[in-house]
Order: C-alpha cells, then sequence, then structure tokens
C-alpha cells in the first residue's frame, strides 16, 4: 500500500519563522533536522517536498467565469499542510509508525496518514 | 432443535467468519459467504440432520460459496489473496486445518484509526454475530446510523489498509487495551440495564482469556465483568436502586462469583496489576462478608494512581468513610474536581449526614438530585432527603 503522510505544522516551531524556532535549543534544533533525515532516508519513503509557511499562501476559486483570488491557505492557518512525503508500506500500523516519528507530530502539529488511491 | 442451530449458529458465527476473512482478505465478501452458508445450514439441518462437525461444514461451504462466486467475478479475483492459493479446497475440512482467527479479527475490529464506536459495533457484529438492528437498538440510534457506521468502518479497513493480525510485541500493550476497553464498554452498556449486551461481552471475554491465557488484564476484565454481572438481579427491586450493602444475596448468582474469583487468581498468579485487574480485585472484594473496607481503599488508591481518575478517588474517599475515617474522606471527596458529577455530590451529602452537618448535607443531596439524569436513581436521592428532614 502506499500512504501520503500529510504533515502539518500546526504550532511546531519551523525555520521559518525564526523567533519560535529560536526558542528550542541547539540540540533540538539538530535532533529535528536529524529526524527528517532519517525518515527520508528510511526504506519505502519517498521524500516529498517542503511548503513555505500558509501565510504565503493564495487560494484560487473560480465564480462565474471569474478569478476569485483570497490571501491565505483554504483551511485555517493552523491547519494548512506544510510538507507531505510518500511511504510504501505493508499496512497502516507501519504507516503510523513513520507518522509518530515526524518531529512535527510531537511538537504541536500533527501528521495525516492517506492511502493514495490505486486503479 | 431451532434453539439448537441458534446456539451453534451463535457459538460459529465469528470463528467461521473470522476465518475467512483471514483466508479471502475482504470483510464484505467474507459476511456474504458467511450468511449464505448460514442460510443452507439453516434450511438444510433440519430435514437432513446437523453434520457431524458444523464448524467444518460452515467454513467448508462459505468458502466453496466464496471460489464461485470470484470465479463468475474475476477482477474482484485479482484483488484479493485467493489467487495466492493454487488449489481451492473442495472437501470438507478436518477440524484441525480451520485456523482459529478470532484474535486477529478481535485486533482488527478494535484498531485505533477506526472511531471507538465503531469498533464496539464493529466487534458485536463480526464476533458477536448480532444483527445491525440488534446493535442499532442496544445503542438506541437508528438502524440507518448504525448501518452507514458499519459500512463506513469496513470501508476504511480496506482503504486503509488496517492489517488483519494479532500486533507484534511492541504494539501489543497499547492495542490489546484497547480491546479490552472495548468489551468492557460493551459490558457497561449492557449493565445498565441490556442483559443480552453484558452476555455477549463476557462472552467475548471468555474469547479472549482463551486465546491470551498469559495477559493477566485479559483475566482481569473476565473476572470484573463475571463479578459485577453475577449481582444483576439484585441490583434494582421494582425500579429502584439497591445500594450494594442492602442487596438481596440470595440473588447472587454464586457460581458466577465464584469463576470471577477464579479468574482473579489466575490474573493476580500471572503478576498482574494493571487497571482492570485491580478493578476486579475490588469488585471481588466487593462481594466478601464482612467487607474490608482498608484494604479497598488501598486499593481504591493503587487504582487512581494508575489511572488519575477523580472517579476513582471518589470510590477511594467511599471506602475510607466506610472504614472510619470519614473527615479524611470528606476532605478527599471536597478536593475532587467532579462538580459535575452527581455522585461526588451525593457521597459529600452522605460524609456530612456522618458528620451531624445536616443542612450542609441537605445542600448537596439538592445539588446531586439537580445533576442526576436516571429516575431510578433521583427517586433514591429524594428518599435521603426526606430521611434527613424527617
Amino acid at each position: 500500500m502506499k500512504y501520503m503522510l500529510l504533515i502539518h505544522q500546526g504550532s511546531a516551531p519551523t525555520p521559518y519563522s525564526p523567533e519560535e524556532w529560536a526558542r528550542l535549543s541547539e540540540d533540538e534544533q539538530q535532533a529535528v533536522a536529524a529526524d527528517y533525515q532519517a525518515i527520508n532516508q528510511t526504506p519505502g519513503v519517498s521524500p516529498g517536498l517542503q511548503l513555505q509557511p500558509p501565510e504565503s499562501a493564495t487560494t484560487v476559486r473560480m465564480e462565474d467565469g471569474r478569478t476569485l483570488t483570497t490571501d491565505g491557505p483554504f483551511v485555517a492557518v493552523k491547519e494548512a499542510l506544510g510538507g507531505y512525503l510518500v511511504f510504501e508500506a505493508d499496512d497502516l500500523d507501519a504507516a503510523i509508525e513513520l507518522a509518530s516519528r515526524i518531529p512535527a507530530a510531537r511538537m504541536g502539529g500533527a501528521v495525516e496518514v492517506r492511502p493514495i488511491a490505486e486503479w | 432443535m431451532v434453539a439448537t442451530l441458534e446456539q451453534v449458529f451463535r457459538d460459529e458465527w465469528g470463528r467461521v467468519l473470522a476465518g475467512l476473512i483471514g483466508f479471502l482478505g475482504d470483510f464484505d465478501l467474507a459476511e456474504e459467504a458467511a450468511q449464505e452458508a448460514f442460510a443452507i445450514a439453516a434450511e438444510r439441518w433440519p430435514r437432513a440432520g446437523t453434520p457431524a462437525n458444523p464448524r467444518a461444514w460452515l467454513v467448508t461451504t462459505a468458502r466453496n460459496r466464496a471460489i464461485d462466486r470470484l470465479r463468475r467475478d474475476r477482477t474482484l479475483a485479482a484483488k484479493t489473496r485467493l489467487l495466492d492459493v493454487q488449489e481451492p479446497v473442495e472437501d470438507e475440512m478436518e477440524e484441525t486445518t480451520i485456523p482459529d482467527e478470532r484474535l486477529e479479527l478481535l485486533f482488527t475490529c478494535c484498531h485505533p484509526a477506526l472511531a471507538l464506536d465503531a469498533q464496539v459495533a464493529l466487534t458485536l457484529q463480526t464476533l458477536g454475530g448480532l444483527r445491525t438492528e440488534e446493535i442499532a437498538r442496544a445503542f438506541l440510534v437508528p438502524h440507518e446510523t448504525m448501518s452507514k457506521r458499519l459500512v463506513r468502518a469496513k470501508r476504511k479497513i480496506k482503504a486503509a489498509g488496517i492489517p488483519f493480525r494479532v500486533p507484534p510485541p511492541h504494539l501489543l500493550p497499547d492495542r490489546l487495551a484497547a480491546v479490552v476497553a472495548v468489551v468492557y464498554l460493551i459490558f457497561n452498556e449492557g449493565y445498565g440495564g441490556r442483559g443480552e449486551l453484558a452476555a455477549e461481552a463476557i462472552r467475548l471475554g471468555r474469547v479472549l482469556a482463551e486465546l491470551m491465557p498469559d495477559e493477566p488484564e485479559v483475566h482481569g476484565l473476565l473476572s470484573l465483568m463475571l463479578t459485577n454481572d453475577a449481582r444483576r438481579a439484585a441490583r434494582f427491586a421494582d425500579g429502584e436502586v439497591v445500594l450494594l450493602r442492602d442487596q438481596d444475596r440470595s440473588l447472587w448468582d454464586l457460581d458466577q462469583i465464584a469463576a470471577g474469583r477464579a479468574a482473579l487468581d489466575r490474573a493476580l498468579a500471572l503478576g498482574g496489576r494493571g487497571p482492570y485487574v485491580l478493578q476486579a480485585a475490588i469488585a471481588v472484594l466487593h462481594v466478601e462478608e464482612p467487607q474490608d473496607w482498608a484494604r479497598l481503599a488501598a486499593l481504591y488508591g493503587e487504582l487512581a494512581r494508575l489511572t488519575a481518575s477523580p472517579v476513582v478517588e471518589l470510590n477511594r474517599a467511599a471506602a475510607l468513610a466506610e472504614a472510619g475515617e470519614v473527615e479524611s474522606a470528606l476532605a478527599l471527596v471536597e478536593s475532587l474536581d467532579l462538580d459535575r458529577y452527581h455522585y461526588l455530590h451525593s457521597t459529600r451529602a452522605e460524609l456530612l449526614r456522618r458528620l451531624e452537618r445536616t443542612d450542609d448535607a441537605r445542600a448537596a443531596y439538592r445539588r446531586a438530585v439537580e445533576l442526576v439524569h436516571s429516575d431510578a436513581e433521583r427517586r433514591f436521592l429524594e428518599r435521603r432527603l426526606e430521611e434527613l428532614d424527617g
């Protein structure tokens, strides 16, 4: 089975917000980086991309043929997607275990595990 | 004859279905095949006699039905584990070749990726063999709601890749706790009056104890359910709640109490000291005469440390009071953050009454009456209030 792991930063500090990031000790910062590296090197993982913070998002809709744009993400800033990866695993238990190792999950964010549609 | 057939069905449904899911890798297909096999049996057995080995007959018939169905539907076949099976077994199977996969099924139904209400419903349907409308009635929800809940849960198991297996050792403690919690939740739904659910939970508890004989919490759960259920007939009289100390002991099921005590002994012999073993030890002590309130208070204390539950602390307070420590019991009650819980106020009221602080006791009983939901319990509290005034 293939799963996409959608990483929601929530209140987890990232280097994009230097003030909050600076509140982590140097050891903690290094641990976060090392953990993401270890995740990306786990067999079965296809690393995804990290997104710029949700404040940089523009949301687009079409209404009556007109393009409507709004500033910010589709969902609330706190709920917005921060990054993702794809994991090929035997079952959901394996995907949950990988998700639980993603730093965002323990630092105020959450990881959503979604099976990828296969036809 | 009909009764025995129903009994066989009830006993065999979970086992037959679990084996089929393990074999087919598909809940819906397995359920359909099992239903067909049971329907054929219901039609044929009364006429032609029950086969020597009903389980083997049911499994074989269901497997053959499923295989027929798959042959008709090749695209489905491509998606099931059947492709790995070289020669479908057409002959009646030997008893020993039918693996017992109820445990795999139980862990799948109680997977934490499913909502708790779905775990409960799925467990009752697949292992208990309850029909959707029976489960809906037991949980007081419309048939359609329950049906959707079950369909959604089965769809998720398939789509999300929830594994059909007993979890590996590093996941087992958490996952077993989830299974035990589901069975106990079913029991408590039944303990409030719907007796068939409590009986079903005890049946599941027995299966669990048989399949996981070395897990103390499983024996603790079984002991707890057996012991509490043994007092069912004595808990209500004319629709009124009867407190443990006022219960008519001749209504207790003594054999079941003995079975509960035996399960507790087994749990303790295995070194169990988890929340269910402790609750079982408390339940067993409660039915002993005279009651050892000091030991009960100590067990509640141990349980409270384990669960950090203020409700358990409240029970500890009640035990302390019975052991003669009314003042410290009251201090404990007043330290708890349970203002919306009517038992807090009724317990406090009772302690105040014993300390002869009648006005405070009256106010506390009134607060309890405001919060109580059950009519039987409200009448009980009102009687206590009247006694206070009288």
